[in-house]
């Protein structure tokens, strides 16, 4: 007997043309819309409704999970994992497909769900559990546990906006661990805290997971995926790609991202085949130039590389932001270098534009690394293209000294002097 | 039902679980089994399911509560002191300035006895109205009947009425051991009867609403608007029936179910005639309007996450 049993789902969504979903509207645009109809087939004009596109979030997606199995699915952003997660969760309805679960469902979207700030510890507690779907006895019952758990007891009646943030997020998590449906559905709330809480979170993580019920589990965090998960699928373009053995997923996801990041100096950034789907092309070409202002993909340590990202901010937002975060090859976020953080100089009227950025001195040990370009507003990101260009750091004398450190102590090259006396 | 909880499978197992395409059910406890489907136009109201959600229900009219008393200085005094205070602008500018009479009945009787049901109206449609969108955190990270967003706002408003009848049922205690003629008796049974009919309507209005409200942010703005108007439309809450009424007016009297609940609430708790035929138009009037509502928003409910 399956415990989850998944067939042909899929998800659509309207998308309009300005590249936004934005469900809710006003009474006024129905009714202008409405009234415009009769004129605009007189005009023998498209109909207003035809100015947005059908979005497959997930498409004939299919798969079984049987009792007691742990299945990690891992993916792209934007590729359809928390779309799938909301549909096994209940939250949104299929377009297509049919889920059948078998067995108390419990689902971690995120932690401290229903918390309010006005109530007590104790009482968020109480709130909580019943929003996670625990009764009121089972949540007596493990009262003590959770307040063990999230390491609170001093705090149990003090209103949970005075909480600092480290609490706030221990306390929901100890509430969310101590859960216990047959079936739990966990998108990437895993580890939270400090260093010694994340470690307690993984251990609890790897008890619920080998404790015999059924888990799927969404993360970013492949290493940790791979360790609690018997199987993997990888969802990609809202489609399943592969499925099986954690460490062949793993693999083939991560030699997919590299392979197709080509070490060029020229990227082509609209066609990206790295694009997230998610987005409407605004991002359009990438170029890197080394210090002699000719096209390269190679740069020394201390080095200058200058970007320039041809891009078309979206119209009708008063400030973009571009940025740029390089990470090494095992997927590792080193830096960002972004507008938001770094001076922007200079002002552009139109809405093609070139962002252009100096890197300058390069300070990362030699390797290999990926570039990120995301380009966003001042609430969201509008475009972004994960794993777009690819260069590399060049051993250089950059100190003089002849030798650099190890890489093992990490990505990063730091300046500094030293003195004896 | 036995969870089946066999050993996980070896890591080393293949991932060759060829998933069938045809969805045939599956055997199992079809009480922990659960379908998900794509939408399918209107949908049966899920009593079964919100009954199996009451404690979460509870739980969320607690809430309510509990935050609209934090950190006030008065705290629940708030649910008698709001009511008493129109109270005395109703005496004020329709008993002293416009001359209005109330018989017999002592008029801070008979306007707060008016005025008690329609608060807990206005504020449970209010309230619930913009329920669903206030929730959209909540809607959006995990299940349970949606539903119980506005039920537990007209929860919270009852809680509220309830305290507030305290200073009611003191008031007429107080008045009949001063001499007046108050003898409730049996019509007491009468109140819950309107407050659960009140109850019922502003349900099903208020579900009606808070699925309007998500995908047309205008209803916000127009919901204190006509609540403004129905209070006007409810002769009931300030006057009584007189002979040399207009027609305009008994047929607000007739039409407007608030109206006969209101007087309903005031025959039963000061002992008055109940005026049995309004009685049972307004009765069949909330059931329809409940079931109306809950239906529509049942209707809509499967895309609140997609849009609100």
């Amino acid at each position: 007997m399956t415990a989850i049993r998944v067939a042909g789902l899929g998800k659509s969504y309207q998308v309009s043309h300005a590249g936004q979903r934005r469900g809710y509207r006003t009474l006024r645009e129905t009714l202008v819309e409405t009234a415009q109809a009769p004129l605009r087939r007189l005009r023998g004009r498209r109909s207003a409704a035809q100015t947005t596109e059908e979005f497959w979030a997930l498409k004939d997606v299919s798969f079984d999970v049987a009792p007691g199995e742990v299945v990690g699915i891992i993916g792209n952003n934007g590729a359809g994992k928390s779309t799938l997660l909301k549909i096994l969760s209940r939250i949104t309805k299929p377009t297509t497909g049919r889920v059948v679960l078998n067995g108390r469902v419990g689902s971690l979207l995120e932690v401290g769900t229903g918390f309010h700030p006005e109530l007590t510890g104790r009482e968020n507690i109480y709130l909580n559990g019943s929003i996670l779907g625990m009764s009121q006895k089972e949540i007596d019952r493990r009262f003590d546990e959770i307040v063990a758990f999230a390491e609170v007891e001093r705090f149990l009646d003090t209103p949970v906006k005075r909480y600092s943030s480290g609490m706030y997020v221990r306390l929901a998590f100890a509430v969310a661990a101590h859960l216990e449906p047959e079936i739990l559905i966990v998108d990437e709330v895993l580890a939270v805290g400090d260093a010694g809480f994340q470690k307690k979170c993984i251990q609890r993580m790897g008890e619920v997971a080998h404790g015999g019920r059924t888990v799927i589990l969404v993360s970013h965090d492949l290493p940790m995926v791979g360790k609690l998960s018997n199987r993997l699928i990888w969802i990609k373009d809202g489609q399943v790609h592969q499925t099986g053995r954690p460490a062949e997923v793993i693999d083939a996801y991560q030699s997919h991202a590299v392979q197709v990041v080509q070490q060029e100096a020229v990227v082509d950034l609209s066609s990206h085949p790295n694009r997230s789907r998610r987005y409407t092309p605004l991002l359009k070409q990438l170029r890197l130039f080394g210090a002699d202002g000719r096209p390269a993909s190679a740069f020394p340590v201390g080095g200058r590389v200058d970007l320039e990202i041809d891009l078309r901010r979206p119209s009708g937002v008063a400030e973009t932001y571009a940025s740029v975060d390089i990470c090494d090859l095992g997927g590792s976020p080193v830096g960002q270098l972004s507008t938001e953080t770094h001076p922007l100089l200079g002002t552009t009227g139109g809405l093609d534009c070139t962002y252009c950025c100096r890197f300058e001195p390069i300070l990362l040990m030699p390797g290999e690394y990926t570039l990120n370009v995301r380009l966003g507003d001042m609430e969201d990101y509008r475009d972004v293209v994960m794993s777009a260009a690819r260069f590399t750091v060049l051993p250089a004398d950059h100190f003089g000294s002849g030798r650099l450190p190890e890489r093992k102590f990490g990505p990063v090259v730091l300046c500094g002097e030293w003195t004896v006396n | 039902m036995s969870t089946g909880l066999s050993k996980p499978p070896d890591s080393t197992d293949a991932g060759d679980l060829a998933p069938r395409h045809d969805a045939a059910d599956l055997p199992g406890d079809p009480r922990l089994r659960t379908v998900i489907e794509p939408p399918q136009g209107w949908q049966v109201i899920n009593f079964g399911e919100l009954w199996r959600y009451r404690e979460l229900l509870l739980f969320l009219c607690w809430r309510d509560v509990k935050v609209r008393y934090k950190q006030t200085a008065l705290g629940a005094a708030w649910a008698i002191l709001q009511p008493a205070m129109m109270m005395a602008v109703f005496m004020v500018f329709f008993g002293r300035l416009a001359g209005v009479s109330t018989g017999e009945i002592p008029q801070s009787l008979f306007f707060l006895s008016g005025i008690l049901p329609w608060f807990f109206f206005s504020t449970a449609l209010t309230n619930a109205a913009n329920s669903v969108v206030g929730s959209e955190r909540l809607i959006t990270r995990i299940y349970f009947p949606r539903l119980a967003i506005p039920f537990a706002t007209v929860a919270a408003a009852a809680v509220d009425l309830v305290v507030a009848c305290g200073l009611l049922a003191a008031m007429v205690v107080g008045y009949s051991v001063a001499g007046y003629t108050i003898a409730p008796g049996w019509t007491l049974l009468m109140v819950p009867v309107a407050i659960g009919l009140v109850g019922l309507t502003a349900a099903g209005l208020g579900a009606f609403l808070a699925a309007l409200n998500v995908a047309y942010r205008d209803f916000r703005y127009v919901v204190p608007f006509f609540i403004q108007l129905g209070m006007f439309a409810t002769p009931a809450i300030y006057m009584r029936p007189t002979a040399g009424e207009g027609e305009a007016v008994a047929l607000l009297r007739a039409l407007n179910p608030m109206n006969s609940l209101i007087e309903t609430f005031r025959a039963g708790v000061l002992g008055g005639p109940v005026p049995w035929g309004r009685l049972g138009v307004a009765a069949a009037i909330a059931v329809v309007v409940f079931l109306a509502g809950c239906l529509y928003f049942r209707r809509v409910e499967e895309r609140f996450a997609d849009i609100v």
